[in-house]
């Protein structure tokens, strides 16, 4: 019988979450393991419903077939975390332009924070990775998926992750991490899943029937063996009751705040740089037709990239309780970092050289390019700010959400989007997209959006940063911290707009897919076509 | 791949490695030379920058750099150059009185821009960012002033704070709770309220007033003064104006008689120091309504 042991383990969780629903040391325990055995419970469901009764193997898949269901589903899911991610951060923003909309206790900044960076980076961002790395990875090795179901573990390991970390956020659960805010056992369970993603991986990478690895694949792997080092070291704790939700780190003081930010540095580093880097150079050499630029720059800047980022990450710890010598590590790595990070650029832009006329008619590639032109804008503001000089203006003002925004949104969501526009047609056998205009449309809403977005965070953070050290003739500080709140009130109502015009281009997308996937073709006029225009009068 | 059968692009012209994965072939350019003296250059800078500053750690510690900079230095500087600064207006506030102060126009300058400052940081949570306090919490700008509002009054209070029972010296009042504890019943309540919105020439009801009238002689004018002018010797509030902590309608009046809130300010001298302080005094003061 298929899945009977699938059946049998998820049953099996599930009873093990009624027992910690039951038995849990407190009232968040109780009522998160409550909803584990609710989404459990309905997932051993939905697999007997779908269990097919014949012996296994009649009807399987053959090894010389690609596994592309499991990408379907992560396009599907990247689109649809995408919304939800785009959605809770404009909720944020509003909130801090108009904290009338906090409401407590389940919806309040606090809880909805975390919210949205794990909603964009881990459900958005992760999904994209996922399913670009699933299909890269056996089309560049010309191997199927290793492991059979275990990219299905994989899969839907993932976004138990995703909604187990989302609702303890809600519920009030963190361990107090930027950006790896899930509880201990959360923890315990993204370990398990990526481990599995690993080999999933690096089998697929040993049987490949090509003789060389692609670049694209180097940085996948980077990014997956990386991550889970930083995931395992960063969470080390110690729970308070293994039936209760609360653990202690291992670290304390400042080589706790190391180790968080050699997390979060390198998060940003491996999961959001490296990993979309993978996709980058499978995606624009595809996209434009035109081989990758250069062989050797991808080389020299892969392993240069590599080697620098992971000594960053102190540059967050600037005029802090770390020593100096640190603090001097983390800004000159940050400096030497600058041209590695270039080298992905000018490989991504300059594989277009021979096919820059395409971008007049693909919005697809116009996409992937402006990317490609917000990672190198993000990663030459990275470096600067790195520097003490330009940190002690720039550090704990919103000039640090901008730069994190242009990234995300420039780089990480506009790559994104153009994978999941070349890829719905192919994995859906669509002769293409629905609408080509449309993704034209999503195109200039969300460069808008950044644009405004980033454009009026700078502003923001430099005007904080300029209040805040602020002295009069006689000596004194003129602003008061709370008077930089107040002042920050017109530019959080533009970055909500900004945010806004990002997530109208993100349902446009979803609309696109969603009408793409179902096989309707929009009847419109092509991109770089004018519509006919009616002759006009002769002149006099 | 044989010298013979190289794969050259046909667009650029240039030589491809020879590998193709799924369609994607690589050029052999070499690596842009502006981009690699770039990136000798953040390393040469890198070299030279370590150097200079504290950076390579050993076994017991790490490499001081030659410049011998250190951000506790920094810092340690930074503050004495500020110190140094305002040297001249903080010893002479230090040996002066509050009095002193104000009658010296330099020394004002000076004590209102540090006052405004200090006040920026640790007073407008309650008295509000224009002085203009709230309900509860008193306002800055008016002659109407609970505890005295002559320099040395609020300097006084600044000190020691209100009802702060960590000073010794705290001012400190207790207004009866008559309603709660049933020292008067609640017509006689409801009376002395109406006879309290009759001096602060509010609409009353005049037969109630004049029954509160004996009650207020009796239970509030010791603290309120005897036509309700407030007694700040004692805190006892003004009660025949239009300013009121608490409300000035009927029920609130009423309100306040049957189980008074008796607000708390922190005493503020130990915290920040009496130079401080002055410059504190000195600049709510002048906001409008010092005596």
């Amino acid at each position: 019988m298929k899945n009977a042991s699938w059946i049998v383990l998820v049953g099996a969780g599930a009873f093990l979450a009624l027992l910690g629903a039951a038995l849990g040391q407190d009232q968040l325990f109780r009522v998160h393991m409550g909803i584990l055995t609710v989404v459990l419970l309905g997932s051993t469901a939905v697999l007997l419903r779908t269990a097919k009764f014949a012996p296994a193997g009649g009807a399987a898949a053959t090894e010389s077939q690609y596994f592309d269901n499991v990408v379907r589903y992560g396009a599907v899911a990247t689109v649809a975390w995408g919304i939800v991610g785009f959605l809770v951060g404009v909720v944020v923003a509003a909130q801090l332009a108009w904290p009338q909309l906090n409401i407590e206790p389940w919806f309040n900044f606090g809880r909805m924070r975390p919210l949205h960076t794990s909603a964009v980076i881990f459900a958005f961002g992760g999904n994209a990775l996922l399913a670009t790395s699933f299909y890269v990875v056996q089309r560049t090795c010309r191997a199927r998926l290793f492991g059979g179901d275990l990219a299905w573990f994989v899969f839907w390991g993932y976004q138990l992750f995703i909604v187990m970390a989302a609702t303890g956020y809600l519920l009030g659960g963190s361990a107090g991490r930027e950006y790896a805010e899930p509880e201990w056992y959360v923890d315990l369970w993204l370990t398990v899943v990526w481990v599995a993603y690993l080999l999933v991986f690096l089998g697929t990478l040993m049987k490949r029937k090509e003789p060389h690895i692609y670049v694209a694949n180097w940085f996948y792997l980077a990014f997956i063996v990386t991550i889970a080092m930083l995931h395992v070291v960063n969470n080390l704790a110690m729970p308070v009751s293994f039936l209760g939700s609360k653990s202690y780190s291992l670290f304390a003081g400042v080589q706790d705040a190391l180790t968080q930010w050699w997390y979060g540095h390198n998060a940003v580093g491996f999961f959001l740089t490296a990993g979309f880097l993978g996709m980058m150079y499978y995606f624009v050499p595809k996209q434009a037709g035109r081989p990758v630029y250069s062989y050797r720059l991808s080389i020299i800047h892969f392993w240069a990239l590599i080697f620098l980022y992971i000594w960053a990450g102190p540059h967050h710890l600037h005029y802090t309780a770390l020593p100096d010598w640190a603090q001097t590590l983390g800004m000159v790595f940050s400096i030497m970092l600058w041209m590695p990070s270039w080298g992905g650029m000018i490989n991504g832009l300059m594989t277009l050289s021979g096919a820059w006329d395409k971008l007049r008619t693909d919005p697809i590639l116009r996409m992937m390019v402006i990317a490609v032109a917000f990672y190198g804008m993000s990663t030459f503001e990275g470096p600067m700010m790195s520097i003490k000089a330009v940190n002690s203006l720039s550090h704990y003002t919103d000039w640090t959400i901008g730069h994190v925004h242009s990234g995300a949104l420039g780089w990480v969501g506009m790559i994104s989007f153009g994978a999941v526009y070349f890829l719905v047609p192919k994995l859906w056998g669509r002769q293409r997209l629905y609408s080509l205009r449309m993704v034209n449309w999503h195109f200039w809403l969300a460069t808008l959006g950044i644009v405004v977005y980033a454009a009026v965070m700078w502003v923001a953070g430099i005007q904080q940063g300029l209040m805040w050290r602020e002295y009069n003739d006689q000596g004194f500080l003129v602003y008061s911290f709370a008077e930089s709140v107040a002042a920050m009130h017109p530019y959080y109502v533009l970055r909500t707009l900004g945010g806004l015009l990002y997530l109208v281009g993100g349902l446009i997308m979803a609309f696109n897919i969603y009408m793409t996937i179902r096989g309707k073709l929009r009847d419109e006029i092509a991109m770089g076509e004018e519509a006919p225009q009616p002759v006009a009068a002769p002149a006099e | 791949m044989a010298e013979d059968k190289k794969d050259i692009d046909a667009v650029s012209g240039v030589e491809t490695t020879g590998h193709e994965w799924d369609g994607i072939k690589e050029l052999n350019n070499p690596l842009p030379r502006w981009w690699l003296w770039t990136f000798y250059a953040t390393i040469v800078w890198t070299i030279g920058y370590t150097i200079a500053y504290p950076a390579w750690p050993g076994i017991t510690g790490a490499t001081a750099g030659v410049l011998g900079w250190t951000s506790r230095g920094q810092h340690a500087q930074e503050m004495e150059a500020a110190r140094a600064e305002q040297a001249v207006y903080l010893t002479r506030i230090e040996d002066a009185d509050v009095n002193t102060i104000a009658a010296d126009p330099e020394l004002v300058q000076f004590a209102v821009a540090g006052g405004s400052s200090a006040y920026k940081v640790y007073c407008v949570q309650c008295h509000g960012s224009g002085a203009a306090g709230g309900e509860g919490y008193p306002n800055l700008n008016d002659d109407d002033w609970i505890w005295g509002g002559t320099l040395d009054d609020i300097q006084y209070t600044l000190m020691h704070g209100i009802r702060h029972e960590a000073d010794f010296d705290t001012r400190f009042n207790d207004m009866p709770a008559y309603g709660r504890d049933q020292i008067l019943d609640r017509d006689q309540v409801s009376d002395v309220a109406w006879y309290v919105r009759q001096i602060s020439g509010q609409e009353h009801d005049e037969a109630a007033a004049e029954r509160g009238a004996e009650t207020f002689e009796i239970e509030c004018s010791a603290c309120h003064g005897v036509d309700g002018e407030g007694v700040p010797e004692l805190g006892g509030p003004r009660l025949n104006d239009a300013i009121w902590l608490y409300g000035g309608s009927h029920a609130q009046i009423v309100a306040q008689i049957n189980n008074p809130q008796q607000g708390v300010m922190p005493a503020w001298g130990e915290r920040l120091g009496e130079t401080t302080v002055k410059q504190l005094a000195v600049y709510v003061h002048q906001l409008g309504g010092g005596q």
